[in-house]
């Protein structure tokens, strides 16, 4: 029985994430777009994706996963995400440099492009707080803090700029996704800084 | 005056490297008789100087619209409109997705073409009037719907 919740509950996380990418491949407007457009689409569809098992990973909520692995998997789901959105930016490069120098510069006509860029900022100085953990020296407290802090702004943003594009992905399998991702986002981080702090006190 | 599309850009990003530039958005006609089209943001962006008059780009989708002298409104014929925009037969750098059209005697043009499809997350066009006459102009307008078949740009023109 255990098993069976087990295996359920990694076949949803495993359909939330491949499902999106898949219907995407099927949008008729691959149809004109050159591969390297093509892979940088689905670069930031998969590092979209790879937000849902972040908090689920960071509070031990997949099932079977032993603490120590959760949080090598939360690293190495991390590093995907970063290399998500540098393949992401940098094939928009390649298919369109000024409209991806706009974008980067604030100054694109696209309402949703400062959500990516703050997106990629966000994502950046994850990376580097994560590289530089032990050697910053601060408080594992304040530094799950800021980790916390720079996820949310990640999430939300990211989730704003993928709501707001007209792309290749299915309209319902994006706003299921990006609801997912809210979600286990809010839950995770409720119940890890605030109610189980609480709960640990009395 | 023509203003090149890197140094526009060069020139946004020194004012708005901190601050967050408000939007051009410039509706086609001004409430003012007969003011001149601004360029719209992004609008000069894939840019290929001298399309090739065209009789279409594809079928299926129409381009239109008309363009007027500024201050006066007279219709302005025999003017050259340049349009390029991403569709199913590639990108907007797509050579095959770029072509000029003339104005008519009524200062309209027209222009069958593929399907717009939406690009860098809008499904819009890309116009430009770049010739001695007039001052340049490069217009980025979006479509209300990636379904829509047909898109309207406007032009009124300032002396150069």
């Amino acid at each position: 029985m255990r098993r069976a919740v087990a295996v359920g509950a990694w076949a949803m996380l495993a359909g939330a994430i491949l499902a999106p990418l898949a219907i995407a491949a099927g949008s008729p407007w691959l149809a004109g777009r050159d591969p390297v457009y093509i892979i940088a689409g689905f670069a930031g569809i998969a590092a979209l994706a790879l937000l849902l098992a972040q908090p689920l990973l960071a509070a031990g909520y997949l099932p079977g996963l032993h603490p120590v692995q959760a949080r090598r998997w939360h690293r190495m789901v991390g590093g995907g995400i970063l290399l998500g959105v540098t393949v992401h930016v940098g094939g928009l490069y390649l298919t369109s440099p000024p409209d991806t120098l706009d974008a980067l510069l604030l100054v694109s006509p696209t309402p949703f492009s400062v959500y990516g860029v703050i997106g990629l900022w966000s994502v950046v100085l994850t990376a580097l707080l994560v590289a530089a953990r032990s050697r910053m020296g601060l408080r594992p407290a304040i530094w799950r803090i800021v980790h916390n802090a720079l996820a949310v702004v990640v999430v939300i943003s990211s989730v704003v700029h993928a709501l707001m594009i007209e792309g290749t992905m299915g309209a319902w399998s994006k706003a299921l996704l990006c609801a997912l991702v809210l979600a286990a986002t809010a839950i995770a981080i409720l119940h890890l800084r605030i109610v189980g702090p609480l709960l640990k006190k009395r | 005056m023509t203003i090149l599309p890197t140094t526009r850009r060069a020139l946004l990003v020194g004012a708005g490297a901190t601050l967050v530039v408000p939007r051009l958005v410039v509706p086609a006609q001004a409430a003012s008789a007969f003011a001149p089209t601004e360029t719209m943001r992004g609008g000069s962006n894939n840019y290929r100087p001298d399309a090739p008059l065209v009789d279409d780009l594809g079928t299926g989708f129409l381009m239109y619209g008309t363009v007027l002298k500024a201050g006066t409104g007279e219709p302005l014929p025999n003017t050259r409109i340049q349009i390029w925009a991403a569709t199913p037969r590639g990108g907007e750098r797509e050579p095959s997705n770029h072509g000029s059209v003339l104005t008519a005697a009524d200062g309209t043009y027209r222009l069958e073409m593929a399907q717009i499809v939406p690009n860098f997350g809008q499904a819009h066009g890309h116009l430009a009037y770049d010739d001695a006459a007039f001052r340049t102009v490069f217009l980025r307008p979006v479509m209300d719907s990636a379904s829509d078949t047909t898109l309207e740009a406007n032009f009124i023109l300032a002396p150069a």
